[in-house]
């Protein structure tokens, strides 16, 4: 693996020889870099130009977001008949899409939140990015219940605001408490996002040279200006922030679990539905990781801080949570069959072997089989497999959704309304403008904000720890001069000891 | 390196949190009235092809309002009332008057008059005036005071919201008066009305539902 390390175009890296008795695998950053070379690998990208691949990505990934504009603007027109929804299915590709994009947007929120509390260092190379991912998910995953109300304008109803309709929301159902869990979410990540960024806005605000810039990062970093003060009041909003987003990464699955498990259908009415959505979760969110990261290291050279350990620890969470949720399936099944209930054990065998038998063993193999191939190290620690799985597991995560949505449905109580579900055009257009929009967003965050935690990352390297200077000495690069304070010698300190001491017997 | 911007900007975290306070609240309030039809809707007044004046049928010549709006107690419509009633006198009273020229050539070319529907209920609420008219809410209680409504012709005079019709199907008892007294204009309660009302709501088991699909399909 370190022949990929070491053929590192732009990184300022190349690495000196490694330091006695530390394996330089353990090291979360590579290639002994200081400080300020953190700085620079990540600062830059924020503002120099950007580099080709960015704009033709962005290219694209607007076009995308454009058609979804347009494909809305034609649903609120026409009414969102235009989708495939109709009966038996009313619950199309929306609620499909809306599902499958809140669980991407559990992974960012997880690394920082609960990785956090659990003190995993290698949290902070990757958390600034999963996190803004993290948030754009969850953007589009909320454009598609609005507009699946069908009455835009009318979405405030989900809101308990005063108004003379006498009109209040209802509190018994999911659906409502899917708005709250949902946007409450959205709401603490984005703070907790911010409040991680202030420290690195900072940075950039001192490194700017255009006089608006800076005066727009210095509204942005709340005038952080490092001192030993801001940093006790940001490491305590953030332990906070952390405690408040951890419950919310694990009730946000479980109340979108709850639209389909507080139903009485066949196949949703289940109790094992919010743990397996959380975990189902977690296992796309890490695969979209996964995916981008791969080619955002590649792209802006940051192979030294989002290493090759950081990527096989994900892989290594997407074996497990993707063996929870084949768990899961299978415990469905035996559920199904232990209960003795006719309707629950057809709802299964004819998702497993009915007409959307070909959508059930795409999901069981993304998301069950293939990510089985993350037991070897060898692959998990192989970037070309690694991005190719990431991939085949959220195509699988989709296809999960589509059969827990469809497949219930198609078949209704009345054998006279069965019917097939079959997507439009404007279904397809829709999914792909949201895929649009997910990305637009990320590379304008590429684009204008630190992708790394510049702040938190110099916090777990070496060099951070307070007893690293007895080793290495004063802590400062060849050449950068002596510390700028001298330390007192120990002899005056005694005599000025000696001498306070003295002043207080005469005083006294 | 020094702070860019003065010390005063201190200050603008809690200033933003209190304008975005108080903004909400103002925008919930402007939201509350003025997108409600008590704001939007109440006094449209559209203008009729006739020039009909309720205020000298009903108030100078007393006629009921049950003489034209014949259905209003056996159906969900209280019907507009075809030409026909109208040349039931016109064809005698006034029958060369200028203004009733296109009631004249309706009943000749026997083509309804387009009149404009001034009270409309959104299409996704059903509503029924025999229901109401049955139980003993009276015509003036939603469309005012119809027999002061001269030749400009007739407004809304209530808001028809969703609020306002829950107002009276929560608590009837503030609002019904007796069957015969239904198309009285400017019908006055007796004092001891309440009780009366509740006495009746008891006896004929009067439970106006609240529920959404009472009004909603």
């Amino acid at each position: 693996m370190e022949t990929s390390e070491k053929q590192l175009p732009a990184d300022p890296s190349e690495p000196p020889p490694v330091g006695e008795g530390e394996p330089d695998r353990d090291r979360l950053v590579r290639g002994h870099l200081s400080f300020h070379d953190v700085t620079e690998m990540v600062s830059r990208h924020a503002e120099k130009k950007a580099p080709m691949a960015w704009y033709v990505a962005f290219a694209v990934a607007f076009s995308g977001t454009l058609l979804l504009l347009a494909l809305f603007a034609y649903v609120v027109w026409n009414g969102i008949g235009v989708w495939g929804n109709n009966q038996p299915v009313g619950w199309g590709w929306p609620i499909v899409n809306f599902v499958f994009w809140v669980g991407i947007g559990h992974a960012g929120t997880l690394i920082s939140a609960i990785l956090y509390l659990f003190r995993q260092h290698w949290r902070t190379a990757i958390n600034r990015a999963a996190e803004a991912m993290t948030l754009f998910a969850v953007v589009c995953a909320l454009i598609w219940p609005t507009f699946h109300v069908g009455r835009l304008w009318a979405i405030y109803w989900t809101l308990p605001i005063p108004n003379q309709m006498a009109m209040w929301p209802q509190f018994k159902s999911p659906l409502l408490w899917d708005v709250f869990a949902v946007s409450s979410y959205f709401i603490v990540s984005l703070l907790f996002w911010y409040v991680g960024l202030v420290p690195d806005l900072a940075t950039l605000r001192d490194r700017a040279k255009n006089f608006w810039r800076q005066r727009i990062l210095a509204f942005f970093s709340l005038g952080w200006t490092g001192s030993n003060r801001h940093w006790r009041n940001y490491e305590k909003a953030y332990l906070l922030l952390a405690g408040l987003a951890t419950p919310l990464v694990l009730s946000v699955h479980s109340v979108v679990s709850f639209d389909f498990a507080v139903s009485v259908l066949p196949g949703w009415h289940t109790t094992i539905f919010p743990p397996y959505f959380v975990a189902g979760a977690i296992f796309s969110g890490f695969a979209m990781v996964v995916t981008l990261m791969v080619i955002t290291r590649e792209v802006y050279g940051l192979k030294n801080l989002i290493t090759i350990d950081h990527l096989e620890k994900m892989n290594i969470i997407i074996l497990v949570t993707g063996s929870i949720v084949g768990f899961a399936y299978i415990t469905e099944f035996f559920m199904a069959w232990y209960s003795q209930v006719e309707y629950e054990q057809y709802a299964f065998l004819n998702r497993a072997f009915g007409p959307y038998a070909w959508a059930y063993w795409i999901m069981m193999t993304c998301n069950l089989i293939t990510p089985q191939l993350f037991w070897f190290k060898r692959l998990r620690r192989s970037v070309p497999v690694m991005f190719a799985l990431s991939i085949v597991v959220n195509i699988g995560m989709w296809f999960e959704r589509f059969v827990i949505t469809i497949t219930s449905l198609h078949r209704d109580f009345l054998p006279s309304s069965w019917g097939y579900f079959t997507a439009t055009w404007v279904d397809i257009g829709t999914l792909v403008g949201s895929f649009g929009l997910f990305l637009t967003l990320f590379l304008l965050f590429l684009r204008f904000v630190p992708m790394v935690a510049m702040s938190e990352v110099k916090g777990v390297m070496p060099q951070a720890d307070p007893h690293f200077h007895e080793h290495e000495g004063n802590g400062h690069v060849e050449g950068d001069g002596e510390p700028y304070i001298t330390p007192a010698e120990p002899a005056l300190v005694k005599a000025y000891r000696a001498g306070g001491t003295e002043d207080e017997e005469t005083s006294a | 390196m020094p702070q860019l911007f003065p010390k005063k900007a201190n200050t603008l975290p809690l200033l933003s949190l209190g304008a975005s306070v108080l903004g909400g609240v103002l925008l919930v309030f402007l939201v509350w009235y003025y997108f409600s039809p008590e704001f939007k809707v109440v006094g449209y007044q559209p203008e009729q092809p006739v020039p009909y004046s309720h205020e000298t049928h009903v108030q100078k010549l007393g006629m009921d309002c049950q003489y034209c709006h014949t259905n209003v107690a056996n159906s969900k419509h209280a019907n507009v009332p075809s030409t026909e009633t109208c040349m039931t006198c016109h064809s005698q009273v006034r029958a060369k008057a200028s203004s009733l020229q296109p009631v004249r050539e309706s009943w000749a070319e026997d083509k309804p008059i387009k009149w404009t529907k001034v009270h409309h209920l959104p299409d996704y609420a059903h509503f029924s005036h025999a229901a109401h008219v049955d139980k003993g809410v009276g015509c003036e209680t939603c469309h005012g005071r119809i027999d002061k409504m001269g030749a400009d012709g007739v407004y809304q005079a209530e808001p028809l919201s969703m609020g306002w019709c829950l107002d009276c199907h929560r608590q009837p008892e503030k609002y019904l008066r007796p069957n015969d007294e239904i198309t009285t204009m400017g019908y006055t309660q007796p004092a001891n009305f309440v009780e009366r009302n509740l006495e009746r709501i008891g006896k004929q088991g009067i439970q106006p539902p609240t529920n959404c699909s009472a009004c909603h399909y």
